[in-house]
């Protein structure tokens, strides 16, 4: 295991020597880590480099490769869906801080049934996604949803094949709702599936299989589900209210959460806001406090502290929700450790 | 001529001896030298995957390979339907491809008009280098939703009461599974297949076959009794190519498994192999047992696979010994 590794970082090292060398702009600063805010991150560094001319490249290769590389120092900054602890947070000399949010939304493919128009609440998501509820006119589901007429169709569970934040943060929030879902499917990047459930891989994967699979129900992130124009489930969110997902719900979710902690990562699923969406997540970055090359790590600092005062829009049109700005004021006053 | 001037000759002769001595010894320990990195690769792949594995070898034992749990919240790995999924697929999509390519072969070189040979030729190789990604695109998007609508349904109409075999057509007729993949898995293999048993097919002399033709031998008589005998050992070797290729495929069976982590009776139901399992799970695999799960699943598609080159080999050593070649 040790030896690949090193081998695999070495390798990295000598590329990224490879390419700094090549391009001698001393603050080009490199992030791996979570697939999910690929898409913003290089939106980001793209506007980035027109407007100041430094260089940010950012690699997918998932949250857990994302911790590894910045713990191993092969990368400026890591990028993870799931928060590290606090207590690793102070082991390593790690700052983490939120960069950008996004919403898990539930889509479905049942004929007759129009977008928003079909209610749930959290325990009877978490009982359809542990396959305990099968068919789609069950009691359960008819009784959240009168006037509503239910086909007598199987219900085919979809879900992502591949190790993901969407997961973590959707399993997570089923598990709270749910103690027999944590018990059988459990809470994680990926989950115990029942037997009646697809695997597709990336967010696209689940959004075919629920757009080609009739009775089915899945989870797809915000973006996604807008951009393949899918069939949103209403949710029933802690104060009592249905929500069908929009950018802003998940916006209101995040202002009730309190930020003030090591970290920064505060539980954001299932807020009080009248308006929250349940399923709400963020997404966090994470750098060296005590870095050995102080240009790099004011690199890192300058491109996020850029990035949250000009990047809202870009945000927006990609389907991601920026922070709102009291909290944005605070991720830059907490990356000022970053030297 | 004088005593002196001849051995001079001699001499150089000798040295040019020397120095041809020299070339073939210094080409032969280099050929010998890249032969032996590949034999060099093969082990050190062989080791590293073992020293990944170690954790969970050491942790399941052998009890590994006939698990049939795969739980990342429970960290408990078993390959066993990963192992199932690999080795049905496979052999599934071997009885829709061999037949086929046996037909493709056998049109091409015995009834194909000569000026549909070649364009029919190439478009088996081309099929050969379409890359398994677009396979795996076109099987998710058009032909899953086609199979669900179109075929389950009638299979299961028409197989569906038939004791144990519509156990096998059983279930939602979704589209993707284990079925949707040896189909798929199918369509990538017959191009090998095909142009490897027409390759060996068209190395039959031609004295052999005109002569049972001669004799009044029908088509299928010269396949079985002169084409077949004379070219079983090519033949093998193409299903093998078929069946390796279809062992190892990633990408496509990824999209169109379905990625379910468990063994189902049905063949409509979704399933999982092992090399979509690997390309599922490394991303965003926890540091620990679930990686060294993963490498232990590479060891045995690793191991999978040398047995069937191992059979392979057996059985062309065998039937080249009964023909006393």
């Amino acid at each position: 295991m040790r030896t690949l590794n090193k081998l695999a970082q070495g390798a990295v090292a000598t590329a990224l020597g490879l390419a700094f060398s090549v391009s001698a702009l001393a603050a080009d600063i490199t992030g791996a880590g979570a697939t999910f805010p690929y898409a913003i991150y290089t939106k980001w560094a793209e506007a980035y480099q027109k407007a100041t001319g430094n260089k940010v490249n950012y690699q997918a290769i998932g949250s857990s490769g994302g911790v590894k590389q910045i713990r191993a120092k092969t990368v400026d900054f890591g990028g993870s869906d799931a928060p590290v602890k606090e207590a690793d947070l102070d082991a390593t000399g790690l700052v983490q801080v939120p960069t950008v949010m996004g919403g898990v939304t539930l889509v479905m493919n049942v004929p007759g049934i129009e977008s928003g128009k079909l209610k749930l609440d959290g325990s009877t998501a978490a009982d359809i996604f542990r396959g305990a509820i099968t068919k789609w006119n069950d009691p359960a589901i008819a009784r959240l949803n009168p006037g509503v007429t239910l086909p007598n169709l199987a219900i085919t569970v979809s879900h992502r094949s591949d190790g993901s934040g969407t997961t973590y943060a959707f399993t997570h929030y089923l598990a709270k709702q749910s103690i027999a879902f944590k018990r059988e499917v459990g809470a994680g990047n990926t989950g115990n599936w029942p037997r009646n459930a697809v695997g597709g891989k990336g967010n696209a994967g689940v959004a075919t299989n629920v757009q080609k699979i009739r009775g089915s129900i899945g989870y797809v992130d915000i973006a996604d589900a807008l951009s393949n124009n899918m069939n949103f489930i209403a949710l029933k969110n802690r104060a009592g209210n249905y929500i069908v997902p929009t950018q802003q719900s998940v916006a209101d979710a995040a202002s009730g959460a309190d930020f003030n902690v090591k970290g920064m990562a505060p539980d954001l699923l299932d807020q009080l806001h009248k308006n929250a969406w349940p399923i709400t997540s963020a997404t966090y970055m994470l750098a060296y406090e005590k870095g050995s090359d102080a240009a790099k790590q004011k690199g890192v600092v300058d491109f996020f502290t850029w990035s949250l005062n000009n990047g809202q829009k870009m945000a927006a049109d990609l389907g991601f929700v920026a922070l709102p700005p009291n909290i944005a004021k605070m991720v830059e006053a907490e990356m000022k450790k970053i030297k | 001529m004088s005593d002196s001037s001849v051995s001079a000759g001699i001499d150089q002769h000798a040295r040019q001896v020397r120095k041809f001595r020299l070339q073939d010894r210094l080409f032969h320990h280099s050929t010998q030298l890249f032969a032996f990195v590949v034999l060099a690769t093969l082990v050190g792949i062989l080791v590293s995957l073992t020293i990944e594995a170690w954790p969970s070898l050491k942790e399941f034992g052998p009890s590994f390979l006939w698990t049939n749990v795969w739980s990342v919240p429970d960290d408990e790995y078993g390959a066993l339907a990963a192992i199932y999924g690999t080795v049905v697929t496979s052999v599934l999509a071997l009885l829709i491809a061999v037949p086929i390519s046996f037909g493709i072969a056998l049109f091409l070189t015995e009834n194909c008009p000569v000026w549909l040979r070649r364009p029919l030729g190439t478009a088996i190789e081309l099929l050969a280098g379409i890359p398994s990604i677009v396979y795996g695109i076109w099987g998710l998007f058009i032909f899953a939703p086609l199979f669900a609508d179109y075929i389950q349904p009638p299979l299961q109409a028409l197989l569906g009461d038939v004791p144990v075999i519509g156990g096998w057509f059983s279930g939602p007729p979704i589209g993707v599974g284990i079925l949707t993949a040896s189909i798929v898995l199918a369509m990538m293999v017959i191009p090998f297949i095909a142009s490897v048993m027409r390759d060996v097919f068209e190395t039959v002399p031609h004295v052999l076959k005109e002569s049972a033709y001669g004799m009044g031998c029908t088509t299928w008589e010269v396949m079985r009794n002169i084409v077949l005998p004379y070219t079983r050992v090519g033949v093998i070797g193409g299903i093998m190519l078929g069946l390796g290729r279809a062992l190892g495929e990633t990408m496509a069976v990824t999209f169109v498994i379905g990625n379910a982590n468990r063994i189902n009776n049905s063949l409509f139901a979704p399933g999982t192999s092992i090399a979509s399992t690997l390309a599922n799970e490394f991303g965003e695999a926890d540091p620990g047992l679930h990686i060294a799960s993963l490498f232990a699943l590479g060891l045995v598609l690793f191991i999978i696979t040398f047995v069937v080159l191992a059979i392979s080999r057996w059985l062309i050593s065998r039937s080249m010994g009964s023909e006393g070649l």
